[in-house]
C-alpha cells in the first residue's frame, strides 16, 4: 500500500492506495475507511470506496483543504489491514440458473467452449469480493471471476434488465437490485433484495463484503419470492 | 396547510432539495437541485434555508392552481411565467390568491426555474432527502421518484415573517456566451499540450443529449495518453473526456464511480450557471484555484445563514 492524495474538486479529495485490482487491496481500503470516518467525524459528507481508491468529499465550511490533507495523513498513519473476521459480512445469494432469466448463458457457452452446466458450476464455485457499489443503488462490482467465464459485455445494452438479473461482463459479476439498461452477459436470476430503503444500512452489499451464489432451483426461486418473468427477447 | 395543484406538467418538474449525502457509498447519486444558487436565493426570499425544498423546472410546460392564498418566490430562468395572464419576472416573491393559475410557458433566458414556498414543500425524507432521482425510485412528492404528475398536491406551510427583496447585484445576467470555472485534477497531466490549449481556448457547444447527469460538450475532440484508469468516485461538476475525445460535466445524477479520465472539476458555482445553458451555447473553460473557490462559496453560504445580502 502506498498513500497518494490528489484534488479531485473544492472539496473533495482522492486518496490512492494501490494501482491494481486485486482481491487483497479490499482489506486495506475497509480499514482506512474506518479511520477516516472516525477522524473526520461530522466533518465527513461522504466517503465513496472503489477497487483500489477512496474519495473523500468534506464540509468545505468546516475544513480548507491543507487540514483535510493533514487528517487524511493522520488517520491512515500505521494502517492495518482489516482481519478476515472483520473484513466485511459473508453473503450466500440464491440464483436460479435458467436460460428464460439468464439469456446469455448460450452465448456464454459458445464464447467460453464450456457447456451451460459448466458455466454455471465456474460462476458459483466461487467466494466473491465486493470491490465497489456504483452505477446503480446497492449494484456491486464482484470478482475476481474464473478467467475462463471472462466475457466481453454485450454489442448492444438491453433497454431493460430486469431486477434482480445476475451478471458477467470481463472478470467481473454484479446483480441488478433495480430494473434498469444493461450491458453485461445475464446468466441468472436471484429473489434476494439487494436494495430496500427501508431496511437498515439499505443495501444488502457493502465493498469488502464476501459473496457466494447458491444455485436453486426455479420451485425454490419461487418460493423465496423471486419474479420469474422471462427476459423479454426485444427488451 | 397551503396547497398547489398540478394541472399540467410535461413529467420534467421534479421536487429537489440540497441532494442526498452519506450514501454515495451505496451507489447512491447526489442528486439536489442543479442551480443551487437559484434555489438558495427562492429560498432566501421566503426565509427558508437554502436547501429546503422546491420545484425545478426546466423549460416549462408546467400550471399550477393555488388552493390558498399565499406567498411564493420565483428564481433561476425566466419561463415566461404567468399568473392569470400577468407576468411574474423570476428573482422575486409575489403573493397569489385562491383559484389563481401559474403558468410556466417558455424559455425566454436560462433554462431551470425554481419556485420555493413557505417552509420548503412537502416531501418524505428518503435516505435523507427529498431530491427527486426517477432512475434510482428515490425522492419526489410520495418518495418513489416520480417527476411531478397531473393532479399531484403540493402542500406547504405558511409565512412566517415578511418576504426579503433579492438583492440585486445577484440577479445573475443568462447570455449565451458563458465561462465556466474549473479545478484542474490530477490526471490533467495525461492530456496531450494541444488538447489542453484546445481545452482552455476554444469555445464548446452545449450538446441537446444533456440532462441531470451529464451535460455533453462539442468541439475538437481532446486526446488522452495518460495511463487508463480504473473506476473510482467522482465529484460534482468533473470534466470526463471519454474515447470520442468529447467532454461530459458530470452533474449532481451522476452515477457514483467511473473510469474516464477527467481534465479536473467545474466549481460549484459553475455546475449552477451550467444548468441554465441550453443546446448551442457556448462556454469557455477557465482554470481557477481552489483556495478562492472556496472563500466565494463560504461568502454566499454565510450570507443565506445571516439573513442578509451583502
Amino acid at each position: 500500500m502506498k498513500l497518494h492524495i490528489e484534488r479531485a474538486a473544492v472539496d473533495t479529495l482522492m486518496i490512492r492506495l494501490f494501482d491494481r485490482i486485486e482481491e487483497g487491496n479490499m482489506p486495506w481500503l475497509l480499514a482506512a475507511s474506518q479511520q477516516l470516518r472516525r477522524q473526520f467525524g461530522d466533518q465527513l459528507i461522504d466517503l465513496v470506496p472503489s477497487y483500489t481508491t477512496l474519495m473523500l468529499h468534506y464540509d468545505l465550511r468546516q475544513l480548507d483543504e491543507i487540514t483535510a490533507r493533514q487528517l487524511i495523513t493522520t488517520a491512515l498513519a500505521g494502517l492495518q489491514p482489516l482481519p478476515p473476521e472483520h473484513a466485511g459480512r459473508e453473503h450466500e445469494i440464491a440464483v436460479w440458473y435458467d436460460i428464460s432469466v439468464g439469456p446469455d448463458l448460450e452465448r456464454l457457452s459458445g464464447l467460453t467452449g464450456l457447456s451451460v452446466s459448466q458455466v454455471i458450476a465456474l460462476h458459483s464455485d466461487h467466494e466473491y469480493q465486493v470491490f465497489a457499489l456504483g452505477f446503480a443503488p446497492g449494484f456491486a462490482y464482484m470478482g475476481l471471476l474464473d478467467e475462463r467465464l471472462a466475457a466481453p459485455r454485450l454489442a448492444t445494452p438491453r433497454k431493460r434488465v430486469p431486477a434482480g438479473s445476475v451478471a458477467i461482463a470481463e472478470r467481473q459479476t454484479a446483480a441488478y437490485p433495480l430494473a434498469s439498461p444493461g450491458g453485461w452477459n445475464l446468466v441468472g436470476r436471484t429473489p434476494a433484495p439487494l436494495f430496500d430503503r427501508n431496511r437498515d444500512g439499505y443495501s444488502m452489499l457493502r465493498p469488502g463484503d464476501r459473496v457466494r451464489f447458491v444455485p436453486v432451483e426455479h420451485a425454490e426461486f419461487v418460493r423465496l419470492g423471486g419474479d420469474d418473468t422471462p427476459v423479454s427477447g426485444d427488451a | 396547510m397551503n396547497r398547489l395543484t398540478v394541472e399540467r406538467s410535461l413529467g420534467l418538474a421534479q421536487l429537489q432539495d440540497g441532494g442526498r449525502f452519506g450514501v454515495r457509498h451505496l451507489g447512491v447519486t447526489q442528486g439536489g437541485a442543479l442551480d443551487w444558487i437559484a434555489m438558495g436565493w427562492a429560498n432566501w426570499m421566503l426565509g427558508n434555508v437554502p436547501t429546503a425544498c422546491a420545484l425545478e423546472i426546466p423549460m416549462g410546460g408546467v400550471t399550477l392552481r393555488c388552493e390558498s392564498d399565499t406567498t411564493l418566490a420565483l428564481a433561476g430562468a425566466d419561463l415566461s411565467v404567468t399568473l392569470d395572464e400577468q407576468a411574474i419576472a423570476p428573482w422575486r416573491s409575489f403573493p397569489v390568491q385562491r383559484g389563481q393559475r401559474l403558468e410556466f410557458n417558455s424559455p425566454f433566458s436560462g433554462v431551470r426555474a425554481y419556485l420555493a414556498a413557505p417552509g420548503g414543500f412537502r416531501a418524505p425524507r428518503v435516505l435523507g432527502s427529498a431530491s427527486t432521482v426517477t432512475r434510482e425510485s428515490l425522492g419526489g412528492l410520495d418518495g418513489s421518484g416520480q417527476a411531478l404528475r397531473r393532479d399531484d398536491c403540493l402542500e406547504f406551510e405558511s409565512l412566517a415573517s415578511s418576504p426579503r427583496t433579492m438583492p440585486e447585484q445577484h440577479i445573475p445576467a443568462y447570455g449565451h456566451a458563458v465561462r465556466l470555472e474549473l479545478i484542474p485534477g490530477a490526471q490533467i497531466a495525461g492530456f496531450t499540450g494541444e488538447s489542453l490549449f484546445r481545452a482552455f481556448n476554444h469555445p464548446w457547444r452545449i450538446d441537446p443529449r444533456s440532462d441531470r447527469m451529464g451535460v455533453r460538450l462539442s468541439g475538437k475532440p481532446l486526446r488522452y495518453t495518460g495511463a487508463p484508469l480504473i473506476s473510482e468516485g467522482i465529484p460534482l461538476g468533473a470534466v470526463q473526456v471519454p474515447p470520442d475525445g468529447q467532454p461530459i460535466v458530470l452533474m449532481n445524477d451522476r452515477q457514483t464511480i467511473g473510469g474516464y479520465p477527467r481534465l479536473g472539476a467545474l466549481t460549484p458555482a459553475s455546475v449552477a450557471r451550467l444548468a441554465q445553458c441550453a443546446t448551442d451555447d457556448n462556454v469557455w473553460l477557465t482554470a481557477v484555484g481552489q483556495g478562492k473557490v472556496r472563500e466565494e462559496m463560504i461568502e454566499l453560504l454565510d450570507m443565506w445563514d445571516s439573513g442578509m445580502p451583502s
